[in-house]
């Protein structure tokens, strides 16, 4: 398990590194084409400083920007108990260190995401929509899914991935402006010059408009990979690998877009956001795996462990493997001990203890509106009748009356 | 000539620090153990906690169900009384399915149901279970990754040397328990 966290992260930082080549390429070129012969060395410096500036923010702001951009809201445990209580768990069943922050987003699309700088800060987002879609089983396994990100270190790599990929567009941008407005200037002060200038200027023009395609190819490559992984893992803190499958089926499913998500941060949800339901997700340009797949894979999976969805990926997608290999060795392991002890694998799964208990859908959902009534200052007055009147702030009217019984309620 | 002293020196050094980090590796991974039983028996003191609290609240409700609830109070009692870490899992093992069987006879009783103190008590205790399930599962998690350090070779022969001893499983021993009782609370 430790061997994966590393394992993971050594072939996403490959992936990162290019990406860092990448934006000194273009540095250099930008470089070269405005300043002359020797700007690719200050062009490179201004790449970094662009990138250093934007990876500053980001770690000390990054899940802070990425919260309100989402329009996400902190709750307690007395708002939403079974939110909480998940959350909790998975927390455990993860190992982390500490629980994570929980923040609810208010907009009907079921859908979520982690954020954070470390295990230590992190913080998990659901929807509204998301609590009144699914049953516990089913959020347990989002949770799962995004306490897997955090265990990981997804959440942090994502965050350094999108911060490189932003720098490329923005400095590809600029320069690709810059060579409209001002670019003339450069090339006939150099005009008298070798022919190799040319070259050159055709060469940076070629690097601005590819360096942000591949830039962006880049950070999705990194995050459908993670996805996978996110999958796997979520699977096997809950032992039970169907929550997550029938979860993403119905927020694949759901008609609603997501608002407040964009491009940039899309690849951080467990659905992508942007894409349309039904729509396939099956090409470069994609963000997440197509869902359908991730379904199957999780459907045949034989128990609950890595292993399991190791097998289960390699039949369902007929391709290599997706877990790191030092990640699966003493895996089958963990199968053979617990069957000694008289206790299999899958048997971990509380999930006959969780169906029970937990209020009704209709319970978390009322829960879920009665805490962003309070949050927008309504106050609620319940009715002897059985109806729940909603007093919004800048109600002026001393009394109101019960739109079902007639009872007038005193409301100083 | 000053190579051939070298040589036996360099591997000795390299020997010493591989030896270094596998015992560094094997602290950390008794550390993991340690943490992660620290986890589990927070969860086994909440639920210890929250007993009296639901024995007060069904009390009233279930007077014909004064064995299920002595079950109880008494597999609490042996919780308390344990000595060894055994005897814990076990009387631990004994509590869950006497709440098991509390949560089931209570299914009889419409106006227990509906009392919103035993409803916000039983999801509190519901989750305390699946808590006491993931940090059980991840604190065996835990002791496989050491035991696999302190056996496989070439661990064992660190391990041997300053005496890590393999750690032990938190497993579920009775028949009756590993049946999670099913309940429909509908």
């Amino acid at each position: 398990m430790w061997e994966q966290i590393a394992a993971n992260r050594r072939k996403s930082i490959l992936l990162v590194m290019s990406a860092a080549l990448l934006l000194g390429a273009l540095g250099w070129a930008l470089g070269v084409n405005f300043m002359g012969r020797n700007g690719g060395v200050p062009g490179v410096m201004l790449a970094l400083v662009v990138w250093l500036v934007m990876t500053l923010t980001a770690w000390y702001q990054g899940d802070n920007i990425m919260l309100s951009v989402a329009g996400a809201h902190r709750v307690q445990k007395e708002d939403l108990p079974q939110l909480f209580n998940v959350v909790e768990e998975m927390t455990l069943a993860a190992g982390l260190p500490k629980m994570p922050a929980v923040y609810v987003i208010d907009d009907p699309a079921p859908n979520a995401f982690a954020t954070g700088r470390r295990a230590e800060n992190a913080a998990i987002a659901v929807t509204s929509g998301l609590l009144k879609t699914l049953d516990r089983d089913e959020l347990q396994g989002v949770v799962a899914h995004e306490m897997a990100h955090i265990r990981n270190r997804d959440i942090q790599l994502m965050l350094f991935a999108g911060v490189l990929a932003g720098a490329i567009v923005i400095l590809a941008e600029g320069g690709l402006r810059g060579m409209w407005l001002g670019g003339g200037r450069s090339r006939s002060r150099r005009d008298g010059g070798s022919d190799g200038s040319g070259i050159v200027a055709i060469l940076a023009v070629v690097l601005m408009i590819l360096a942000p395609i591949l830039a962006q190819l880049i950070y999705f490559a990194v995050s459908r990979k993670r996805e996978y992984l996110a999958d796997a893992s979520g699977a096997s803190f809950t032992r039970y690998p169907e929550g997550l499958a029938s979860a993403l089926e119905k927020i694949s499913r759901a008609p609603q877009r997501l608002g407040g998500a964009t491009s940039a941060t899309a690849p951080m949800y467990i659905i992508n956001p942007l894409k349309r339901a039904g729509e396939m997700a099956a090409n470069a340009t994609s963000t997440h795996p197509p869902i359908d797949e991730r379904v199957r894979i999780l459907r045949s999976m034989a128990g609950g462990g890595l292993a399991d969805y190791e097998r289960s990926y390699r039949e369902v997608t007929k391709g290599g493997g997706v877990i790191p290999k030092s990640a699966l060795q003493g895996e089958p392991a963990v199968a053979a001990a617990a069957a000694q002890a008289g206790q299999p694998a899958p048997q971990v799964a509380p999930a006959p203890v969780a169906a029970g208990p937990a209020p009704s859908a209709r319970e978390s959902a009322r829960q879920v509106d009665d805490f962003f009534y309070r949050k927008d200052g309504y106050r609620k007055v319940d009715c002897a009748c059985g109806t729940t009147l909603r007093i919004p702030p800048d109600f002026a009217t001393p009394a109101a009356k019960c739109p079902r019984c007639g009872t007038l309620h005193d409301l100083r | 000539m000053a190579a051939l002293f070298l040589l036996p020196l360099v591997l000795a050094v390299v020997a010493v620090m591989w030896g270094v980090g596998i015992y560094n590796g094997l602290v950390a991974a008794r550390n993991r153990v340690k943490e992660a039983w620290a986890q589990v028996d927070v969860q086994l003191k909440r639920r210890f906690d929250l007993i009296p609290n639901l024995i007060e609240t069904v009390k009233g409700y279930m007077q014909h169900e004064r064995g299920t609830l002595e079950a109880v109070t008494q597999a609490r009692a042996a919780v308390a009384g344990a000595g060894t870490q055994a005897q814990r899992v076990e009387a631990e093992a004994g509590l869950t399915s006497a709440l098991g069987r509390l949560f089931a006879v209570s299914e009889a009783y419409p106006d227990l149901k509906a009392s919103t103190n035993f409803a916000s008590l039983q999801e509190e205790l519901a989750s305390t279970e699946n808590k006491i399930g993931f940090a059980r599962q991840f604190y065996n998690e835990t002791v496989m990754n050491m035991n696999n350090r302190v056996q496989m070779f070439p661990g064992n022969i660190i391990a041997g040397m300053f005496h890590f001893a393999p750690e032990t499983f938190f497993e579920v021993k009775d028949e009756v328990q590993r049946e999670a009782p099913k309940v429909s609370f509908n």
